[in-house]
């Protein structure tokens, strides 16, 4: 049997403390928990930074260093700091012997990191071992080396090679949310389909079941089969929310692409134990002929300044629509006069929150809002045009008047200055996958003794 | 005609990676589910989102009551035009269909 700890579906949301004591006591093979994704956008790859607190991070992690302690077990954290790019595992790596220093204790820790050098990737793209996913941006040289980070998604192999270092602990950048799971069951022996299947079931922790928030889970392998069970005193796994799972930010809820193969659930069987745990069978791994990871990559795409301005005289609230268009066209007008900015250089839009600002131009529904947001954003090449140009921007979206005919109006603007300069704007550009040799050539692996 | 939302007990969007946004439709029940199954046509999900009927994926899973359609998105997460990052807003979308 091969027993897997995942105590909830990133480090940072937190986890049941009862419900971890319990897991420790169960004896884990392995404490996995995952560090983050691309959900919550580009910045963070594109800056290679974490989006979560560090003292949550901290605090975290040194309960899950002791639990892993505790329980005799390694400990493995994939996609370190959210984006799994090498300056989050390094911030994720001081932190660990920082915690370690402050108890006066040692570790071996396994450092795994996924970054890829631009010209690893573009030596690759013309050797065609980079096959585009659907639907993929062009991608070539300079559009690559114009990255600010490149990551692959690290699978099972990679993992396994980490945690074989005999690592205390497994900081490892980017890697599917499920390797860092499915590595140990599929190294001790069992069989890749429940390995991966179990993995993609628990990556999100107690999302699987009731109570979701309380994140502690167990997986339990034994023969072509998984037991899933959640921790916590009032979670219970059911066929249904178990199944459902697969479902959960995934594109196709049958078949998961992963490095080496495809995981199949058409013919997997979910059945209740008892009112809290789950036995699933019949998942199937489908090796693929040749080994590929994932690509992510990030970019500056501009800087943006932003200013809002809230309206709420009926007049102007029920012609919002008519009132942005002029704005934008009076504006672009103005500041390719009076900077020496070209069309390329800047776009300038007005989103209407209360109208469609979060579907734009599929939005299907209208009604009469009391007040509407105007969101000015100004996207440049430069953080100085953006923010020049959002002081261009700032007299229309207070004082613009409908007609010539009416008195000037003046709306409400919740801040001063009113113009916020956000910075760089980062834009996810690969969805690709990348062929290799050896799954360790695109990896790199470093053991501290700490 | 009654909408998704009137019929079903949930609909829920997301992310799934940064190029697609997957829809669940949570039926309820085997009758809710065979309304909308047969009353909301791929098609029809397909001009909401101004997308090619082709490039979308739709699973009507009868084990969990749910009819998932996946959409390559309309701006991938992130870029200036994206507006909604976690991709959670084109649930209401799908929601506020009428069934036929």
């Amino acid at each position: 049997m091969v027993r897997v700890l995942v105590p909830s579906g990133a480090l940072g949301l937190g986890y049941d403390h009862d419900a971890l004591e319990r897991g420790i006591a169960n004896r884990p093979d392995l404490i996995a928990i995952d560090g983050g994704s691309t959900d919550s956008g580009p910045s963070y790859l594109g800056r290679g930074v974490s989006k979560y607190a560090r003292s949550s991070t901290k605090l975290e992690w040194a309960g899950l260093m002791d639990a892993a302690r505790r329980a005799g077990c390694p400990l493995v954290i994939g996609t370190a700091g959210t984006c799994g790019a090498g300056s989050a595992v390094d911030w994720l790596v001081e932190i660990t012997q920082e915690i370690l220093a402050e108890k006066g204790q040692r570790a071996k820790i396994a450092v795994l990191k996924s970054d890829q050098p631009a010209s690893r990737v573009v030596d690759a793209l013309g050797a065609n071992r980079i096959t585009p996913l659907t639907p993929a941006p062009d991608i070539d040289a300079p559009m690559l080396e114009s990255c600010t980070n490149i990551v692959a998604l690290a699978g099972v192999e990679q993992i396994t090679c980490a945690l074989n270092t005999g690592a205390d602990i497994v900081i490892a950048g980017r890697t599917t949310d499920t390797a860092i799971i499915a590595a140990l069951p599929i190294a001790k022996g069992i069989d890749p389909g429940p390995a991966w299947h179990a993995a993609k079931i628990g990556e999100c922790g107690a999302l699987c079941a009731t109570n979701p928030q309380s994140g502690v889970i167990q997986i339990d392998w034994e023969g072509a089969a998984f037991v899933l069970t959640p921790l916590a005193d009032d979670a219970h796994a059911t066929p249904h929310t178990v199944s459902a799972h697969m479902l959960y930010e995934n594109a196709d809820p049958y078949l998961l692409h992963e490095p080496g193969g495809t995981l199949d659930v058409t013919e997997a069987r979910y059945d209740a134990l008892d009112d809290t745990r789950v036995r699933v069978t019949g998942s199937v791994w489908r090796k693929a002929n040749g080994y590929n990871v994932k690509l992510e990559g990030a970019r500056v795409a501009g800087y943006q300044t932003v200013v809002l301005a809230m309206l709420r005289d009926p007049h102007y609230v029920t012609n919002a629509a008519k009132w942005a268009e002029d704005i934008v066209a009076k504006c672009t007008d103005k500041a390719r006069k009076r900077t020496s900015a070209s069309a390329d250089d800047f776009t300038i839009e007005i989103r209407l929150i209360g109208q469609n600002s979060v579907l734009g131009d599929l939005e299907a529904r209208a009604a009469d809002p009391i007040e509407i947001g105007a969101l000015g954003l100004v996207t440049a090449k430069t953080p100085e045009l953006a923010n020049e140009i959002g002081k261009l921007l700032n007299p229309y979206l207070l004082h613009h008047p409908l007609t010539r005919e009416e008195e000037v109006p003046t709306f409400a603007f919740p801040f001063s200055p009113a113009e916020i300069d956000r910075g760089p704007v980062y834009e996810f550009c690969l969805n690709h996958v990348m062929w290799l040799d050896d799954p360790m050539d695109a990896f790199s692996l470093e053991v501290l003794n700490a | 005609m009654p909408e998704v939302r009137d019929v079903a007990e949930k609909v829920r969007s997301k992310n799934a990676g940064p190029f697609w946004v997957t829809v669940d439709i949570f039926c309820g029940s085997p009758e809710a589910f065979e309304r909308i199954k047969n009353g909301l046509t791929t098609q029809a999900v397909a001009v909401r989102f101004d997308t090619p009927e082709q490039l979308l994926k739709r699973f009507d899973i009868a084990s969990l009551n749910v009819v998932k359609i996946s959409v390559p998105r309309p701006s991938v997460q992130g870029t200036i035009s994206d507006r909604d990052m976690h991709g959670a807003g084109w649930a209401a979308l799908v929601a506020e269909m009428e069934i036929a």
